[in-house]
């Protein structure tokens, strides 16, 4: 294992010529706005997933919360840039905050017991959150929160490839297998000396806290923020991009949301069309493919190092 | 001194007494069997030991610490590691990774220096491998490092679930029939399996079984448990003429 490879160079050098076409294009105005904005949705949700997959895909708790962590992040950091005229940066990592300190709220009670209880508490954590906010008219209320837009292709992008490869490198560590290892079994990981709560608030928390830093993005390329638009379900949405993903890949997981938003983007004209067209996507891959695109298998350029180098 | 105590230990499931005041007693380096017919109390007695069921009664003292109600996972930082009676893999995950998970108490790293790749991290995975491997090349499992676990045959994740226990670094080993399910040369390779590494690993070791010869080949001491009580204890040349044993495990004799 080394950091300096022709795996991750070649990596950074796809990274670069990805941000670069999109950025060029966007300036000379050969892309439109519309798909602009749907390639930055992309990579909010790329966020979004790939945290929820830590959670549920790695760590094996089932969470339905994940919006109400983004609204938090999106609340909280237009909090910091609008009220407190604060920088972009520190709104986003203010939001990031609150989220995480939110999750370890939710996830220290629920998360000591077994079984499905994260689930039932994050559903309602996140109603609770969306009616709070629906009433607090400091933040916008119903009619939404004005917030200026400061984030564009370079942030959203960049700010998505760090969080991917921090939870990344979470995951392919001591610490994420000792997560992956709640998932397989967590009596057997309790007797090998795995602190099973401990790294299922840990991953919860980490989880938690990009969300929040998905929803600063958001809500600060968005103009405008709603309660609305953080329902519970935009917390289906993105549970269904991991499982369309599928659970324990984060390739998987950036496919998903790739795939979903670009479709959800092009469904856009036809709302009542949409659902229909996801659901029936969804079964299809129920039927053909249960453990979602990837299954728990990465997609790696593995076979460009030797052997020794992995 | 005993580097296991158990006294007066009981356990209770609402009226039901799976075990009712155990006395044990397991010196350093020693080699004991734990034995009894289906339902004895057996398991209820390693998960008592190992922290899964908090006792109703009585003391546990482990190398002079009593640990009643600690959690299994520091039970496991003690020195007391376990397999488990219907395997209990991660079935998922390489079998070297089974391995690391159990070394992962012993890491040397933090979770940010993991996440930021700073060089305590390839230090400290490098470490884990090369020490993962060896535990592996034990149990001749090394050239299956990097499969599933779930996909192993029978008897090699039963060796694997002792790889990993072992991986913990214990002064005391728990093994749940270990022999479940294998035939006689792999009982027999078992044995010497288990022999060996008590001696490699300067090791305690209690084991469950139901396999006579195997108990009988390699115990020095033999407990006797039945409905939740100790009936009998000894050399396994005592046992096997102990009435109450005989009685327990045939029936009473017809007169």
């Amino acid at each position: 294992m080394k950091l300096f490879n022709l795996k991750n160079a070649l990596i950074l050098a796809a990274l670069i010529a990805v941000y670069a076409i999109v950025q060029m294009t966007a300036v000379a105005g050969t892309l439109s706005p519309f798909y602009l904005m749907t390639l930055v949705l992309v990579c909010v949700y790329i966020i979004l997933s790939v945290s929820l997959n830590l959670i549920t895909g790695y760590t094996g708790q089932l969470a339905i919360g994940h919006a109400g962590f983004m609204s938090i992040g999106a609340y909280a950091s237009a909090f910091i840039v609008v009220k407190m005229q604060g920088s972009l940066i520190s709104g986003l990592l203010f939001g990031a905050l609150i989220a995480a300190i939110a999750g370890i709220i939710i996830g220290v009670p629920t998360l000591r017991l077994r079984g499905d209880y994260l689930a039932i508490a994050t559903l309602g954590m996140g109603e609770i959150v969306r009616i709070i906010l629906l009433n607090t008219d400091y933040l916008g209320g119903a009619t939404g929160f004005s917030v200026p837009k400061s984030v564009d292709w370079t942030w959203a992008f960049w700010i998505m490839v760090v969080s991917v490869v921090i939870i990344r490198n979470f995951i392919n560590s001591s610490h994420g297998r000792a997560c992956i290892s709640v998932r397989e079994n967590e009596i057997a990981a309790e007797a090998m000396g795995i602190n099973t709560t401990k790294y299922k608030v840990m991953a919860f928390t980490i989880g938690a806290m990009f969300a929040g830093l998905a929803g600063g993005l958001y809500a600060n390329y968005m103009y405008i923020i709603q309660p609305m638009s953080f329902s519970f379900l935009k917390s289906f949405d993105i549970l269904a991009m991991v499982v369309l993903g599928g659970l324990g890949s984060i390739t998987g997981s950036i496919i998903g949301a790739g795939l979903m938003t670009i479709l959800s983007a092009y469904l856009a004209n036809f709302p009542e069309m949409r659902m229909v067209i996801i659901a029936v996507l969804l079964i299809l891959l129920m039927i053909f493919r249960p453990n979602g695109i990837m299954g728990n298998k990465e997609f790696k350029l593995n076979f460009l190092i030797s052997k020794k180098e992995r | 001194m005993a580097l296991l105590k158990v006294e007066n230990l009981s356990k209770s499931f609402s009226g039901l007494k799976a075990v009712s005041n155990l006395e044990m007693e397991i010196k350093e380096g020693e080699l004991i069997g734990l034995i009894g017919p289906n339902g004895a109390g057996k398991t209820t007695v390693f998960n008592l030991l190992t922290g899964v069921y908090v006792p109703t009664e009585g003391t546990i003292t482990f190398q002079g610490k009593k640990m009643n109600g600690l959690p299994p996972y520091k039970v496991s930082y003690l020195g007391m590691a376990r397999t488990f009676q219907n395997i209990r893999l991660f079935g998922d995950l390489t079998v070297i990774d089974n391995v690391k998970i159990a070394y992962h108490q012993h890491v040397s790293y933090n979770t940010l220096t993991g996440i930021l790749r700073l060089p305590g991290f390839f230090k400290g995975e490098a470490e884990m491998e090369q020490k993962a491997y060896e535990f592996l090349k034990i149990f001749g499992l090394h050239e299956k490092a990097n499969e599933l676990a779930k996909n192993l045959p029978y008897g090699q994740q039963r060796r694997l679930e002792i790889a990993r226990a072992l991986a913990t670094k214990p002064s005391l080993l728990l093994l749940d029939e270990p022999a479940a399910g294998m035939n006689p040369q792999e009982t027999q390779n078992l044995m010497e399996l288990i022999r060996w590494i008590r001696k490699e690993f300067n090791l305690t070791i209690l084991l469950i079984e139901h396999d006579m010869s195997l108990v009988m080949g390699v115990c020095e001491r033999i407990y006797v448990l039945d409905y939740g009580m100790v009936i009998a204890h000894g050399t396994p040349d005592e046992i096997k003429t102990n009435p109450k044993v005989i009685e327990a495990y045939l029936g009473e004799e017809a007169i």
